[in-house]
This record gives structure tokens, C-alpha cells and sequence, in this order.
């Protein structure tokens, strides 16, 4: 039954979306860390996501749906760290500041990791409704001819 | 005289497998929502439940003749019934994906299932009765 797959799509999403939450807590929790040189610094992590292409060998070519490349999911192909320009502070009394007196913070844009945060929560609940309707779907299937 | 469910379940069979294949295209969208890229799709409904009910049997218009089980088929309506959504409102990351478009869609496809559900769940209550002569 491919009601089946409908859980493992929306839990790829649910887990890509999850990831996204996780960069972006990170990316906030580390908003004000100060350092020293721009090779420490944190940088904002975004995830990329991907869709999951199904293979057309596997499952073989008897089925009338298995003739066209087609998704399966969604995929996070990895974690890049953002090229935005850092935040240099002078700020010469600071601990951490550089021998010229200059502090650097981490170029991460509060804001945006606030809509990035609300957005991925948003489509974490789209994709729990969709898995409840398959659950119901399914549970409509399992009562068939009672 | 025998019993052919083919016959006696009707068009709600075949019904009941597209609006299960509809869920999943539309539910692999929305877990796209926010893939760069990604183009949205969806099935035509009444093309595909036409090419499920015209497989068996006589063949449908224009295919080819499979004399063996391991003979591929050719351009099927399948494929070409399942088409890409035109997108209402342009992104810059080329994601053609609404969600809430989607999301209507599904809930729709979900109601429609729960109907296709409830005639072939009266078509064997029918059978049933019609065996225990009640």
C-alpha cells in the first residue's frame, strides 16, 4: 500500500524541517559570541535541502507509475556556513579584542533566524497534518467490510 | 452463475488506488516546500483512473501490443498525466510550491477518498447481504 510512503515523505520533511530548527537555535545561541580572529568566529549555518530522487531501476518497470523520474522526500545535503561579511566591533577593552583593538562577532542576522525559525515550525505542522490524514486514511482502509 | 468482484466492486477500486497515488504526489510537495527548485506536481485524475480502467482487457487507444510479460510499455498516460503545477506566484529560489494550494488540495483528495471509501465499503456490505440472504 503506498499510504506507507506518504509516512516516509512527510517524516523526511519532518526531520529536514528539524534540522533547520537546530542551525537556526544554534545560529541564535551564538549571535554574541565574540572573537578574536576571523578564523574562529562562528559563521551562520544554513542547511540545504534537497529532494530525494527515487530510483527507477529498484523498483522495476511493471507498475504503471515507475516510468518517470519522480521524488520521494526531501533530503538536507548538508550544512554550509554562510559568506555574509563578519561583524567587526572596536572595541579595544574588550578581553577578546585583536592587537589593533577590534572584536569579531559572528555574522549571523537575528532577525532573519527568527523567520527562518517560524518558518520551518510552520512547515513542520503542515507536514504532522499530512501524516494525520494519511493516518486516518489509513485507519478508513483497516475497517473495510466490518 | 459466479461472483466477479472486478464486476461488483466497480470503478471504486481503481478510484480508491488513484486518490491514494494523488495523496502521496501532493504530500512529496508539501515536504518540498522549501526545497530550492523544486517544481510542484500533480496528477490528472480523470486521465490516470482512464488508463487504470483501460488497462485490463482491451487496450487503450494507440499502445502497443505486450505478448510477453517482460515487454516494456510505451509512452504510458500515466506519465503524461502527471503534470507540473503552474505556479501562481514567482520565487526567487525557483520553488514553485503553495502550501496552502497544496495543502486544500490534499485535505480535498482526503474527503474524496473517505467517498471513494464509503462505496466500495457499500458494495461489499451489498455482496455480504446478498450471501447471507438477510
Amino acid at each position: 500500500m503506498s499510504l506507507n510512503r506518504i509516512f516516509d515523505i512527510a517524516g523526511s520533511a519532518m526531520s529536514a524541517q528539524s534540522m533547520r530548527l537546530n542551525t537556526t537555535a544554534s545560529n541564535i545561541a551564538n549571535a554574541d559570541t565574540a572573537s578574536s580572529s576571523t578564523d574562529e568566529v562562528y559563521r551562520a549555518r544554513k542547511p540545504v535541502f534537497a529532494s530525494i530522487q527515487q530510483s527507477v531501476m529498484k523498483t522495476g518497470f511493471n507498475t504503471a507509475f515507475t516510468d518517470m523520474p519522480e521524488s520521494q522526500g526531501v533530503e538536507v545535503k548538508g550544512i554550509v556556513e554562510s559568506d555574509a561579511p563578519l561583524d567587526m566591533r572596536y572595541q579595544p577593552d574588550h578581553p577578546m579584542a585583536n592587537d589593533d583593538g577590534y572584536v569579531m562577532y559572528p555574522n549571523v542576522n537575528v532577525v532573519e533566524e527568527m523567520t527562518d525559525m517560524l518558518s520551518a515550525s510552520r512547515s513542520f505542522q503542515t507536514n504532522v497534518d499530512v501524516m494525520d490524514a494519511a493516518k486516518t486514511m489509513m485507519q478508513r482502509i483497516l475497517t473495510l467490510g466490518q | 452463475m459466479s461472483i466477479s468482484f472486478d464486476n461488483a466492486l466497480g470503478i471504486h477500486e481503481q478510484a480508491l488506488n488513484v486518490r491514494v497515488k494523488r495523496a502521496e504526489v501532493l504530500a512529496n510537495n508539501l515536504a518540498n516546500a522549501d526545497t530550492p527548485g523544486f517544481k510542484a506536481r500533480d496528477l490528472d485524475f480523470k486521465a490516470v483512473l482512464n488508463s487504470k480502467l483501460n488497462q485490463p482487457g482491451e487496450a487503450a487507444p494507440m499502445s502497443v501490443a505486450k505478448t510477453n510479460s517482460k515487454h516494456l510499455s510505451t509512452a504510458s498516460a500515466s506519465s503524461e498525466s502527471l503534470l507540473y503545477r503552474n505556479p501562481t506566484q514567482p520565487s526567487i529560489d525557483g520553488n514553485t510550491v503553495d502550501t496552502q494550494q497544496e495543502m486544500a488540495a490534499y485535505m480535498k483528495n482526503a474527503m474524496d477518498y473517505q467517498a471513494s471509501f464509503q462505496f466500495l465499503n457499500g458494495k461489499f456490505k451489498s455482496i455480504t447481504n446478498a450471501i447471507r440472504g438477510e
